[in-house]
C-alpha cells in the first residue's frame, strides 16, 4: 500500500512526511519528524501526555491521525520556547518544582498554556477541571497547579 | 487501510455505500481511533467527515439549533446561543472525556460509537432531537432515541451518515439539564448518566417533561414513565419520589468494572430528583432571561 | 552524636530551593526518556502474551512468524537457559532467577494473563504484530486462582505443584499456594490480651494496586557482531538490568552496558526486568538494534503491581491507651512467583510502636496474577491501612484522642523495635507533637464532614553506592552518581557537595552515570538515593578536599596535614599559618598538570545508618449519603524527614505519596473476571487520580536529623503512602458513620454499606 504524502506546519515550521494511513500523529512526531517531547503514555486519550495542539485547539496527538493535519498548523512543547527564552509556564513549572519524573510534563505545559489562551485568569478549580486529562502520578498536582496559578498571574501583569 | 476526506456528503455516502471491506466513519475520532488500536476494529477504508461543511457548523433556524454531526464539543460549548438555550446538551456533550478529547469529540461519535453509556445521548433524548440521515436512498429524520439498537448496534442503513442534529425551537419556560455519575470528578464513563428537559407554565406548573437515561440498559433509553411522574406537580415530594421509582423502574443493568447493578438502579433515582431541580430552576430563570 | 550534623543555620545551599540541573530539558521536551531514543537500522521488538490465567504450554510453533517478510528474530522459552533457584536483590524485594528466568518467558505454564510466551523483532510495527498472529500456541488449560484468600484455602487449583510452605514446623507434607511464613515480635501476645480492658478484633481486604507510572516500560538494545551490548532502559537501576540480563543470557556482565534514560516514574516498579533480556536477545540474534516498548495494557497486565492482602488485626489496650498486645497476620499475594511483600507489612505492622508483647506473622501466597514488584513501602501501607483502624477504633472505644493514643504508645530512640532492632534515631513523638498542634487538628469541622489520622512507618535503606567527582580544568566539578533521579537527586547532590566544596551551585553539574562508568550502585529505592547518594557525594567531595589539599602541600612544599581547607580556600595553617597567599580551587585547577594530573573525588560505600520514615496524616473527608462517594476536602501529611536538602523535592514526594495513597484509598483496585482475565486494564477503568479530584496538600517537614548522615538525611520517598487509606477511612468512619475494612472505598461499596448501616 502507497504511503500518504503529508505536508503540515509543526512550530511554525512547513514539513512533510510519507504517512500510512493509520499512523497517529503522535507516531510521526516522534518517529519521524524527531519531536520525541509528546509522550505515549496510554495511548488511548486517557493520560494527555501527548498533547499538542491543532489549529490551536487541545487534543490528543494519540488519537489523530496524522492524515487529518494535512494543510493544518501542529503546535508542540518543543516550540514553547522562543528566541532562547522559557515560555512563562516553563519557568514557573522549574521555580515552583512541578515536575518530578518529568513524563508528564511537556503535556501539562501544553494544556496550560492552552488554557491560559482562552482564560488569562482561571480559578484553582478551573485550573484542575480543564487539566483533568493530563495524569501526574508524582507529584499530587499541588505544586503544577500553583505553577499554573502562578504563571497565570504573571503573564496578566506583564 | 485507505483514508478519504471528502468535502461533500454524497461522495461521502458513495465511499460508504460501495465500500468493499470494513468502511468507518472518523468524526473525532476518540472512539474510533482508540478501537483501531486495541485491533478491535481493522476497517480498510476510513471516511474523515471533517472536512464537509454541512457537519462541521451550528445553524439557528427560526429558533430551532441544526448542529453539524462532527462539531467537536469544544465548539459547540464555544457557541454562546447553543450554551443558554440548551445547557443541559451542552454539558453533557462537555462531559466526554477530557479537554484534549472534548476538542475533538463530537456528538454524531458519540451517538453512532453506539455505547450505552455516551453522556450526550440522554442529553439529546430528554432534548427531543432528531437526527438528519443522509444515505444512498436520500434523507431521513429519525429521533435520537431511536438510532441506538445496542451496544455498537445502531438503525443506520449501509452507506447512511448522521449528518446533523436538529434541536426544536424553545417554548418559553423551559429548559434542560444532565447529571452523570462518575466515581471520578472527571475522565470517567459515566456509571448512570440522567438528561432531562422541562417546560413550565406561568404558575411553575411542570407542563412537559421528557427524561433520557444512560447506562442502565442496553441502550440510552427515553423514560416516558418519569416524564409523565412529573407533569402537572411543581416538583413536591410525592411526584418526586414518583418520578425516582419511575427512573429506577426503567434500569435494566449490568454488573461490570464500572458498578453493580443495585448500585446503577439506585443512582438512577437519585441523579433523577437532583436534575430535574436543576431544569426547573433554570426554566424558571428562563423567563427573565428570553423574553 | 547529633553534633556530628551541622545545625541547619550554617548551610548556604542545603534547606534552598535552587532549580534542578535537568530541569530545563524536561520543560522543552528535549529531556531523553525510555521510548525517545531511536537508533539507525532499529527493528520494533513486540510480545505475544497469554490469554489465560492458568495453562500448561503444550508447544509454540513459530516457523509461520518466522517465514514472514520483515520478521528478523524471534525468541521463545528455547533461548534462555533455565536457571537454578537463586535468591537476588531486586529494589527492596528478594527475587528468585529461577523465577525471573520463567517470568520474561514462560516455560512449563503460563500463570498469569498477559504471561510473556514469546518476542518478535521486525522492520515495523505492523508486521510484528502480524507476526505475533501467526504464532501458534497450544495451551492446556488448567484451573485458575486469581484471589489470596481462595488460593490459601487446601482444595486451590497450584501454581507450583511442588510448593512446601517454608518457615513452618513441622515442615508441611502436602504442596500448597502459600510459599513462605515469617514471623516477628517479642513477649507474649495471650499474656498481654488478658491484660487488656478493650480488645478489638478485624479482617481487612485490599486490592492489587499498580504503581501506575506514566512512562510505560521501554529499552532499546544494541548487540554487535563481536558480543558487545549497549541497553538503554527506564530503570531505577542500571546495574540491577545488567546483571540480571547477563545473568539469563548468560553473558559477563561487563558484555552489557546500560544506560539509564530519564525516568518517567517507578515507584518501585522499575526494578526488575521484563523486556531487556528479550530485546538483547533478539538484538543479538538479528545484529540489529531492537526498540520495545511496552503499551499501557501490558503494563497493567505484567508488570507488578502490588498484592491483594487479606490481614487480620488484634489489639488489646488498656482503659488510659497504653497497649498492652499486638497481633497482625498479613496474607500477601505474590501473584505467579513466590515474594510478595508480607514480610515487609509484617514487620512495619506495629513498627511506630513500643509494644510489651506483639507477634505478626506474614504470609507469601501465590496466585495466577502478574508477579508483584516493590511499590513505595512494600508491604507496609497495607498493613498500616489495618492496623491503624483499629487503633482509631480503640482510641473512639476508650474515648481517648487517637494522636494521644499513639504518643502513649510512640516508639522512640532505645525502644526494642516490633521487628527486632532497637531505633537508634526515631522522631515519631516530635511528629506527634506537631500534628497535634497543626491548626487542621482543631480545625471546626462541619457537620457530616469527617477527620481522620493515621500513622505510617517504613525503614528506609542505604547499600551499595559509588560517586564520583572530578575536577575540570577551569575549577568547575562534574558529579556522576549511579542512582537514577526520580525527582530531584541531582539538584540534592550537586547541592551537598557545593556545601562541601564551598562552590557554587552552577559550578557542578550532576550526571547519572551508565555502567561502565562507575562501580556498582545498587538501585534508586527504599528511599535510599539521597541518603546513599548522598553520603557518597560528601565522601567524594572530602576524598578531593584531600587531593587538593596535597597539591596545595606540594606547591608550598609544606607536609600535608599543615595545609587547611576553609570557605572554598585552601590555606597554609599551624606554624606555616599565613606564610602563603591562600589557594583557591581555581588556583589548584591551573596547576593540575604541574602537581601530579587530574583531580577527581571517588567514594565507594555500603551506606549504613538509613534511619526510619515516620509520617503521620490529617485528612477531611466528606461522603455523599446518596451516591457513597467520597471527597477529600483537606489534607495535611506531616513527616519526619531527617533533614530537607531541597525541602520543594521533599515536599513534592510527601504530595505525590498522598495522593498515590488517596487512589489506593477509593478507586484503584484490579478488577478480575470469573475467567481470570483483568477487567480494567487501561488508565481510563484503572482509576489514578486527576487533578480535580484533590485538593491542595498540606506538608509539614518535621526536622529531626539522623545522627548517620553527614547532612541529616531520612529517606522520604516511601513513608507518605504508607498512612493515607487508614487516614481516609478514619475519616469516613467518623463522617459516615461506617468503618470499612476492605480496599477500594469505592461508591458502590460505600452505598452497599450504607445503606446496610454496618460494618463492611
Amino acid at each position: 500500500m502507497s504511503k500518504i504524502h503529508l505536508t503540515t506546519t509543526v512550530n511554525g515550521d512547513a514539513v512533510e512526511a510519507l504517512v500510512e494511513a493509520d499512523e497517529t500523529l503522535l507516531d510521526v512526531l516522534r518517529n519521524q519528524l524527531a519531536l520525541t517531547g509528546a509522550k505515549e503514555g496510554c495511548g488511548s486519550g486517557d493520560c494527555g501526555a501527548c498533547s499538542v495542539t491543532l489549529d490551536g485547539r487541545l487534543v490528543c496527538s494519540c488519537l489523530v491521525l496524522a492524515v487529518e493535519t494535512q494543510g493544518r498548523r501542529v503546535e508542540t512543547v518543543e516550540g514553547m520556547a522562543k528566541g532562547g527564552v522559557l515560555h512563562p509556564l516553563q519557568q514557573k513549572f522549574l521555580e515552583l518544582s512541578a515536575l518530578q519524573c518529568g513524563i508528564c510534563t511537556p503535556g501539562f505545559l501544553v494544556a496550560a498554556r492552552a488554557l491560559l489562551e482562552k482564560n488569562p485568569d482561571p480559578t484553582e478549580t478551573e485550573v484542575r477541571y480543564w487539566l483533568a486529562g493530563n495524569l501526574c502520578r508524582c507529584t499530587g498536582y499541588d505544586k503544577i497547579v500553583r505553577a499554573v496559578m502562578d504563571a497565570a498571574a504573571e503573564m496578566r501583569g506583564a | 487501510m485507505r483514508y478519504e476526506a471528502p468535502d461533500r456528503i454524497e461522495k461521502a455516502v458513495d465511499l460508504l455505500a460501495s465500500a468493499a471491506g470494513e468502511a468507518r466513519v472518523l468524526a473525532g475520532g476518540t472512539d474510533l481511533i482508540v478501537q483501531m488500536k486495541s485491533e478491535i476494529v481493522e476497517p480498510d477504508l476510513v471516511i474523515d467527515v471533517k472536512r464537509i461543511a454541512e457537519m462541521r457548523g451550528v445553524v439557528e433556524e427560526g429558533g430551532a439549533f441544526r448542529i453539524g454531526a462532527a462539531v467537536s464539543g469544544a465548539e459547540l460549548k464555544e457557541h454562546p446561543r447553543l450554551r443558554k438555550v440548551w445547557p443541559g446538551v451542552i454539558e453533557a456533550a462537555n462531559l466526554i472525556g477530557s479537554t484534549q478529547v472534548q476538542g475533538r469529540a463530537t456528538l454524531g461519535g458519540n451517538l453512532c460509537n453506539a455505547s450505552p453509556a455516551a453522556d450526550s445521548v440522554p442529553a439529546l433524548i430528554a432534548a427531543g432531537a432528531k437526527v438528519i440521515i443522509a444515505g444512498p436512498a436520500g434523507r431521513r429524520e429519525l429521533a435520537v432515541e431511536d438510532v441506538v439498537l445496542g451496544p455498537r448496534k445502531t438503525a443506520l442503513a449501509k452507506g447512511e451518515i448522521v449528518v446533523a442534529f436538529v434541536l426544536p425551537k424553545r417554548v418559553p419556560l423551559a429548559a434542560d439539564a444532565y447529571l452523570r455519575f462518575i466515581p471520578r470528578t472527571e475522565m470517567d464513563i459515566a456509571v448512570v448518566g440522567c438528561g432531562v428537559d422541562l417546560t413550565l407554565d406561568p404558575a411553575g406548573k411542570i407542563i412537559a417533561a421528557r427524561m433520557g437515561l444512560g447506562a442502565v440498559a442496553a441502550r440510552p433509553l427515553l423514560v416516558g414513565e418519569a416524564g409523565a411522574a412529573i407533569i402537572g406537580s411543581s416538583l413536591d415530594e410525592p411526584a418526586l419520589a414518583r418520578l425516582e421509582a419511575a427512573a429506577r423502574a426503567a434500569c435494566r443493568p449490568i454488573d461490570d468494572k464500572r458498578g453493580t447493578k443495585e448500585f446503577r438502579v439506585q443512582i438512577a433515582g437519585v441523579l433523577a430528583r437532583r436534575v430535574v431541580h436543576i431544569a426547573y430552576e433554570r426554566a424558571k430563570a428562563s423567563a427573565k432571561v428570553s423574553t | 552524636m547529633l553534633d556530628t550534623v551541622a545545625k541547619k543555620s550554617d548551610y548556604k545551599v542545603v534547606g534552598t530551593r535552587p532549580i534542578r540541573p535537568d530541569g530545563v530539558d524536561k520543560v522543552t521536551g528535549r529531556a531523553r526518556f525510555g521510548a525517545d531514543l531511536n537508533l539507525p537500522g532499529q527493528l520494533v521488538g513486540r510480545v505475544l502474551r497469554s490469554p489465560h490465567p492458568h495453562a500448561r504450554l503444550v508447544s509454540i510453533d513459530v516457523s509461520a512468524a518466522a517465514a514472514l517478510d520483515g520478521v528478523k528474530a524471534i525468541v521463545t522459552r528455547e533461548d534462555f537457559a533455565d536457571q537454578p533457584p537463586e535468591l537476588t536483590a531486586a529494589g527492596e524485594m528478594m527475587l528468585n532467577y529461577r523465577d525471573v528466568v520463567r517470568n520474561v518467558l514462560a516455560r512449563e505454564k503460563v500463570l498469569y494473563e498477559g504471561h510473556a510466551i514469546a518476542a518478535v523483532a521486525a522492520i515495523s510495527a505492523a508486521i510484528a504484530r502480524k507476526a505475533l498472529r501467526l504464532i501458534r500456541v497450544d495451551y492446556e488449560i488448567l484451573p485458575h486462582v486469581t484471589d489470596v484468600v481462595a488460593a490459601m484455602a487446601p482444595d486451590a487449583p497450584l501454581l507450583d505443584e511442588a510448593m512446601i510452605t517454608a518457615g513452618v514446623t513441622p515442615t508441611p507434607t502436602t504442596p500448597s499456594n502459600i510459599a513462605k511464613r515469617v514471623d516477628f515480635g517479642h513477649g507474649d501476645i495471650d499474656t498481654g490480651f488478658a491484660q487488656a480492658d478493650v480488645i478489638v478484633e478485624r479482617e481487612f481486604r485490599t486490592e492489587s494496586v499498580h504503581q501506575g507510572y506514566i512512562e510505560p516500560q521501554a529499552c532499546v538494545a544494541n548487540v554487535a557482531e563481536d558480543g558487545q551490548a549497549e541497553l538503554f532502559v527506564t530503570t531505577q537501576g542500571q546495574w540491577i538490568v545488567r546483571g540480571h540480563c547477563a545473568k539469563l543470557l548468560g553473558w559477563n556482565v561487563n558484555r552489557i552496558k546500560v544506560t539509564a534514560a530519564e525516568m518517567g516514574g517507578g515507584f518501585g516498579g522499575k526494578t526488575v526486568v521484563y523486556l531487556e533480556p528479550l530485546a538483547l536477545a533478539l538484538s543479538a540474534k538479528a545484529r540489529r538494534p531492537v526498540k520495545m516498548v511496552m503499551t499501557r495494557e501490558e503494563v497493567l497486565k505484567a508488570t507488578g503491581p502490588t498484592s491483594a492482602a487479606r490481614v487480620r488485626v488484634k489489639v488489646g489496650a488498656k482503659k488510659d491507651g497504653r497497649i498492652t498486645a499486638a497481633f497482625a497476620e498479613c496474607a500477601y499475594g505474590a501473584g505467579a512467583f513466590a515474594g510478595s511483600p508480607a514480610g515487609g507489612g509484617a514487620m512495619c505492622a506495629f513498627a511506630p510502636y513500643e509494644l510489651e508483647h506483639v507477634a505478626t506473622i506474614g504470609l507469601d501466597v501465590l496466585t495466577n496474577r502478574p508477579k508483584v514488584s516493590a511499590y513505595r513501602a512494600p508491604g507496609a501501607p497495607i498493613a498500616a491501612f489495618a492496623v491503624e483502624s483499629v487503633l482509631d477504633e480503640i482510641a473512639r472505644t476508650i474515648g481517648v484522642d487517637p494522636i494521644d493514643l499513639r504518643l502513649k504508645n510512640a516508639a522512640k530512640v532505645g525502644t526494642r523495635s516490633t521487628y527486632g532492632p532497637t531505633f537508634a534515631a526515631i522522631g515519631f513523638v516530635e511528629l506527634l507533637q506537631a500534628a497535634k498542634a497543626h491548626p487542621h487538628y482543631s480545625a471546626p469541622l462541619p457537620a457530616g464532614q469527617g477527620r481522620g489520622v493515621a500513622a505510617g512507618f517504613w525503614f528506609n535503606v542505604g547499600g551499595d553506592t559509588a560517586v564520583q567527582l572530578t575536577l575540570n580544568e577551569d575549577a568547575s566539578v562534574t558529579l556522576t552518581a549511579g542512582t537514577p533521579d526520580v525527582g530531584g537527586l541531582r539538584a540534592s547532590l550537586g547541592m551537598m557537595v557545593s556545601e562541601e566544596l564551598g562552590i557554587p551551585l552552577d559550578k557542578i553539574r550532576t550526571q547519572i552515570g551508565d555502567t561502565a562508568s562507575l562501580a556498582y550502585n545498587f538501585v534508586t529505592g527504599g528511599s535510599r538515593s539521597t541518603f546513599a547518594s548522598g553520603m557518597a557525594s560528601v565522601e567524594a567531595a572530602r576524598a578531593m578536599v584531600k587531593e587538593l589539599a596535597a597539591r596545595a602541600a606540594k606547591i608550598w612544599d609544606i607536609p600535608v596535614d599543615a595545609v587547611k581547607f576553609e570557605d572554598g580556600m585552601l590555606k597554609p595553617a599551624g606554624d606555616n599559618a599565613g606564610k602563603y597567599e591562600p589557594m583557591s580551587i581555581r588556583d589548584i585547577a591551573r596547576q593540575m598538570a604541574k602537581t601530579g594530573g587530574p583531580i577527581v573525588g571517588y567514594a565507594t560505600l555500603n551506606a549504613q545508618g538509613a534511619a526510619p520514615g515516620l509520617a503521620f496524616h490529617i485528612v477531611d473527608t466528606q461522603t455523599d449519603p446518596e451516591t457513597g462517594k467520597t471527597t477529600i476536602l483537606r489534607y495535611t501529611a506531616l513527616q519526619d524527614v531527617g533533614r530537607a536538602i531541597h525541602p520543594a523535592f521533599v515536599e513534592g514526594q510527601m504530595q505525590g505519596g498522598v495522593a498515590q495513597g488517596i487512589g489506593w484509598a477509593l478507586n484503584e483496585e484490579y478488577v478480575y473476571g470469573a475467567d481470570g482475565r483483568m477487567q480494567n486494564a487501561g488508565f481510563l477503568d484503572y482509576r489514578v487520580p486527576v487533578a480535580s479530584d484533590l485538593p491542595m496538600i498540606d506538608t509539614v517537614m518535621v526536622e529531626v536529623p539522623n545522627p548517620r548522615h553527614p547532612y541529616g538525611v531520612k529517606g522520604v520517598g516511601e513513608a507518605p503512602i504508607v498512612p493515607p487509606m487508614a487516614a481516609i477511612a478514619n475519616a469516613v468512619a467518623r463522617g459516615a458513620g461506617v468503618r470499612f475494612t476492605q480496599l477500594p472505598m469505592s461508591p458502590p461499596r460505600v452505598l452497599a454499606a450504607l445503606s446496610g448501616q454496618g460494618a463492611r
